[in-house]
């Protein structure tokens, strides 16, 4: 996907956070070069967030991944001011959030921006239908008016007939499911989602991406997805943000990201997990606009390298067409995709990974 | 000569303090009329050097002030402010008064065929539990059995009044704490002194300031006393909501006020309620020491079987406090878990 083309709903300039009773002079030091553990022996100020720049692209989802205390976190409640910055900007729509006045702030809470929480923050006063209806309810709705929109987006998260319980005695994934549909009956443009899924178990949170990528086939909504989970984060990633100790170490399309870690830190990240199921033909094939010579068959640019190599049964001699939008694009190796496999020997064809869909 | 008369000669004070010789003018203590009964001065040993107390010091230096100059100052400055303080909260709890008069009133002009089954209701509309309404038909009818009814009832109607202004003030003040900090740095001690002042001393300066006769007198006295656990109750329940719910009512653009009324307060609800709950067994307790100056209601009879030794008496309305706590412990407490039940994640 190319950035160039995409439309930018959010984007964050030279953002700063410094926890601590006096920040503005740590920032001074942190802006000459002093890091982390510097500022908190000599400070006693934690270094939260150093200079990020992320523009989030209209409609797609960006998933910011880290570990824990690497400030992903921190930067997600930057983007709905619940924590207020040290320095920077964030611009969404055109409009520099951080001049907002505290009745446009709650009018970008209310209208623009939704949120899912890793703990799912359902009131558990209150039933599944009225949390669901908790933005109309702020705008002064009664139950009777937003009951159709609410119960609407309750149906499409899966949670048919519950509108009537209380959320203790819903499971966890099933919470997690008023929690979206809470921030999708809110019809704001953008949804945050921290950690939305960690609190699940593994077969859940499948589920749960499964059904995220579902709704955003349908919805096109402008995601920003916090995990710590690398999996998670290629699954629903169209632009991944690394963060570590605070800076964004590496982001881009989380094809190319796999295919050419920028530092170590990244290559010790992506060393575990299954290439053939999150690689896809378009980031391995040889982009040639006239396709010649024997193919095997035709695959599609966007599937994973796992379902070619099932197709070719493991055959190393083929070679297949790549199609996209019913017009060929492109030759895949068999031998270059085995190659892909391996992290090591990424290097080796920088050029063909970059090239992508 | 006394044991500190260095202190005022070594700093140069011995002008100030006059001639210790004309000591004993007016006003001697103890101390003194003892030395002379044994004789004047006697060496005192160093194991017998006195604290150097006001008295002790007032010895050695006669214009230096005595202790029981301190309690009567203490008590000059109070006569002092008096009229003043009595302008300003005089008007201010005057509703109490009334409210308290109209209270004693309408329970007691209400007959009691009424007012036993309303009660009763009251206990099912809060309780929901058949055995509640059981035991405060029991009580009733026995305390009216045994004559008490009326007293009861001037009991009930004062714990009415006070535990209902205590909520109307406390939970606020609660909130307030809960807000802001510093407000909690400076309520804090006093709630501890509310709580740890011996209950008579309310009294004293009440008893300055209104005539033994209004009943806002005991109204203060028992709303001081009881409330504090509101207070704390309120400040403590909100400041545990959970803060992920908290910061998802702020993510979804609630105003602060919307927040207090949907989500913290309704989540501190069941604190709030054992504070309710704390705050009318303290004016329960409260009540009785009240009708030392002239609270009516049971109180009067325990008062009675103090004055006189009459045991019975004593026993019958002690009885009687007890059934009316227990009630009211119960009403309160099927209500508290009620709102647990609804509220349990």
């Amino acid at each position: 996907m190319d950035m160039n083309e995409t439309k930018i709903k959010i984007s964050i300039r030279s953002l700063y956070k410094i926890f601590g009773s006096n920040p503005k002079p740590a920032l001074q030091q942190v802006k000459e070069g002093m890091g982390k553990i510097e500022l908190l022996e000599e400070y006693n100020h934690v270094l939260g967030l150093n200079d990020i720049n992320i523009d989030v692209p209209t409609g797609m989802t960006t998933v910011i991944m880290g570990l824990s205390g690497s400030g992903k976190s921190t930067l997600i409640r930057h983007l709905n001011r619940l924590i207020e910055p040290t320095a920077g900007e964030v611009w969404v729509d055109g409009d520099n959030i951080l001049e907002y006045n505290e009745k446009q702030l709650r009018h970008l809470r209310q209208h623009k921006m939704s949120m899912v929480f890793q703990k799912f923050a359902l009131l558990p006063h209150r039933t599944v239908l009225q949390n669901a209806g908790l933005a109309p309810t702020i705008e002064g709705q009664s139950e009777r008016q937003y009951a159709g929109e609410a119960g609407r987006w309750l149906d499409r998260v899966g949670l048919q007939g519950q509108g009537e319980q209380y959320p203790h005695q819903l499971s966890g994934g099933m919470q997690q499911r008023v929690g979206i549909a809470r921030a999708l009956t809110s019809n704001s443009d953008i949804m945050l989602m921290d950690e939305a899924f960690s609190a699940l178990d593994p077969l859940i949170r499948t589920d749960m991406q499964d059904l995220l990528n579902e709704l955003q086939a349908e919805l096109q909504k402008t995601i920003v997805f916090i995990t710590h989970d690398l999996d998670e984060a290629l699954k629903l990633a169209d632009h991944l943000v690394i963060l570590k100790d605070g800076f964004v170490v590496q982001q881009g399309e989380p094809q190319s990201i796999l295919l050419n870690p920028a530092d170590p830190y990244i290559e010790d990240f992506v060393s575990d997990i299954n290439r053939a199921r999150v690689l896809r033909v378009r980031s391995v094939m040889l982009l040639t606009p006239n396709v010649k010579g024997e193919q095997t068959g035709e695959i599609d640019h966007n599937d994973t390298l796992e379902s070619v190599i099932a197709l070719s049964k493991g055959d190393t001699n083929l070679s297949y067409r790549v199609m996209k939008d019913g017009k060929p694009i492109g030759v895949l190796d068999m031998r270059k995709l085995v190659r892909a496999l391996v992290p090591s020997q990424q290097s080796d064809d920088p050029k063909s990974a970059r090239v992508s869909g | 000569m006394a044991t500190y008369d260095f202190i005022f000669d070594g700093i140069g004070l011995r002008d100030w303090c006059g001639n210790s010789d004309e000591d004993g003018g007016g006003m001697t203590s103890m101390a003194q009329l003892l030395a002379e009964t044994s004789g004047g001065d006697v060496d005192k040993s160093a194991w017998e050097t006195p604290f150097p107390s006001m008295d002790a010091l007032h010895e050695a230096c006669v214009s230096f002030p005595r202790s029981r100059e301190l309690t009567s100052g203490l008590e000059e400055g109070f006569l002092s402010i008096k009229d003043s303080l009595k302008a300003v909260v005089d008007p201010l709890t005057q509703p109490l008064s009334w409210a308290l008069n109209e209270a004693l009133w309408v329970m007691q002009a209400v007959p009691w065929f009424i007012m036993i089954p309303l009660l009763m209701l009251i206990a099912w509309v809060v309780g929901r539990q058949m055995k509640l309404v059981g035991l405060v038909a029991i009580c009733f009818g026995f305390l009216g059995f045994v004559d008490y009814y009326s007293y009861t009832m001037q009991t009930l109607a004062i714990i009415f009044v006070c535990a209902l202004t205590c909520v109307l003030l406390g939970v606020p003040i609660g909130v307030g704490m809960s807000r802001s900090n510093r407000l909690q740095r400076f309520m804090i001690p006093i709630l501890d002194m509310l709580q740890t002042l011996p209950p008579f001393v309310y009294l004293i300066p009440l008893i300055f300031l209104f005539s033994v006769t209004e009943p806002k007198l005991y109204g203060i006295a028992i709303i001081l006393y009881a409330i504090v656990p509101v207070i704390r109750l309120t400040d403590l329940g909100i400041r545990l909501v959970d803060p992920d719910v908290t910061e998802a009512a702020d993510a979804f653009g609630m105003t602060k006020r919307q927040k207090l009324f949907k989500v913290q307060i309704p989540l501190a609800l069941p604190n709030i309620m054992a504070g309710v709950n704390q705050t009318i067994m303290m004016s329960l307790a409260m009540v009785v020491i009240a009708s030392l100056v002239s609270a009516p209601g049971l109180g009067v009879l325990v008062l009675r079987g103090i004055r006189s030794l009459e045991l019975g008496v004593g026993l019958l309305s002690g009885l009687g406090i007890v059934l009316l706590a227990i009630i009211l412990d119960r009403v309160t407490k099927a209500a508290l878990a009620r709102i647990n039940v609804s509220e349990s994640r």
